[in-house]
């Protein structure tokens, strides 16, 4: 296991529904809690996952999800057992989407 | 299957929280311990592997056709919804809480192969607590009603647990037994059991059989708002009844009166024949209304 921590610029976002859970520790899947943080502007991420050395991938996903979303202001916790970035990234916008409020 | 598929929302491939939602009435479910106040396994962690936040399973109180229940849901697809020490203590404490608080029934969504083995020691006295917690809850007069439908089944500790319910509720897809398949060929050979045959795992272990064997009180669809109407019309004639070593006695007479009649038999095919049904070789094509009657017909 890899314990990873970012810190990303993120627009401030709106939040309706603190905390939000988005998916589920299964195999290739990941889940994801949404909480208000203390930064506004921008997005705090903790990631414990099972796949070792994909570091740069993590930043790279989460940075242009914080670029291409408003995330500001929210803490974010990741459980992940080796979620594609493609996987990661549809589950960071249904998290973000919930917790503003919308349905999954 | 009567029906379509677009309209159906499978218990079998839903998430606990999904199957949750579904279940009780609209916007009624209070979660107790959420993911952002519960704690992830530290036995997973020392093993350096990711826990979830809510430990595998998903606890609280709700409301059922407007009934308060309490309810407890394992998520199967998270480390085969196997039972672990937090896990464990949520169930427990939910159960515990049920014989003080006494709602209407405590459902329990089974989805779980039974003892999480990296917790070893404490995932096995984890089982044993819940097993003390159901007859305790039990004899404080609450139901507890085993709904099965997932993914995982209810094997091993589980299956056990299920088993002290007060009732089981069951789809097509739900598999119910002690030891799984792939541990009994490991254990006692292929010759024994073959667990790649599919086909074979569900006859022996699958929601028909278990139904046609009355190990379970009700078989629905793989459908949420089938179990939830399961369990609604089932809790709304269902009275627990008072524990009694009577009624032990009857049911050890007549789980010895199976073992005598049924022990040869290496297939559910040839029990169900011996059950009285003129063809067994068509009973995993029937839908769920067919095998219904199917059942009511069969001697007794």
């Amino acid at each position: 296991m890899e314990t990873l921590d970012f810190r990303f610029d993120s627009a401030p976002v709106s939040r309706a529904a603190d905390p939000a859970l988005c998916g589920v520790v299964g195999s290739g899947n990941l889940e994801i809690l949404v909480q208000s943080g203390d930064l506004p502007n921008a997005c705090q991420v903790r990631i414990k996952t099972a796949a070792r050395g994909f570091g740069d991938t993590w930043r790279a996903v989460l940075d242009a999800f914080a670029t291409t979303h408003p995330a500001g202001g929210t803490r974010i916790a990741i459980n992940d057992m080796g979620a594609t970035p493609a996987v990661v990234t549809l589950r960071l916008a249904q998290a973000l989407a919930e917790y503003q409020g919308g349905a999954q | 299957m009567s029906s379509p598929l677009v309209a159906r929302h499978s218990w079998f491939e839903a998430t606990a929280r999904s199957r949750v939602a579904g279940l009780l009435d609209a916007g009624s479910f209070q979660e107790i311990l959420p993911p952002a106040e519960s704690q992830p396994s530290p036995h997973l962690a020392s093993l350096d592997l990711p826990g979830a936040f809510d430990d595998g399973v998903v606890i609280g109180c709700g409301q059922l056709s407007g009934k308060a229940v309490f309810v407890a849901a394992q998520e199967g697809q998270f480390m085969g919804g196997a039972v672990g020490e937090i896990h464990g203590a949520k169930i427990v404490g939910l159960l515990r809480r049920a014989a003080l608080e006494k709602p209407a029934a405590v459902l329990f969504l089974v989805d779980s192969g039974g003892v999480r083995l990296h917790e070893a020691n404490a995932g096995l006295i984890a089982i044993s607590e819940i097993m003390r917690a159901v007859l305790d809850a039990r004899a404080a007069g609450v139901p507890v009603l085993a709904l099965v439908g997932g993914s995982c089944g209810a094997f091993g500790g589980m299956g056990i647990v299920a088993k002290l319910c007060s009732a089981i509720i069951i789809s097509e897809e739900g598999r119910l037994a002690l030891s799984g398949p792939e541990v009994i060929e490991t254990v006692a050979g292929v010759e024994e059991f073959d667990s790649k045959d599919r086909a074979l795992v569900w006859r022996v272990t699958g929601g028909k059989h278990r139904y046609l064997m009355g190990d379970c009180a009700v078989l629905v669809e793989d459908d949420i708002p089938a179990f939830r109407a399961g369990a609604s019309e089932f809790l709304a004639k269902w009275q627990e009844p008072a524990p009694s070593v009577a009624n032990l006695r009857v049911t050890q007479q007549i789980l010895e009166n199976r073992l005598a009649a049924y022990a040869s038999y290496r297939d559910g095919l040839q029990v169900w024949a011996a059950l009285g049904v003129a063809e067994p070789e068509a009973v995993p094509l029937l839908d769920r209304d067919s095998l219904v009657a199917l059942k009511e017909g069969l001697p007794t």
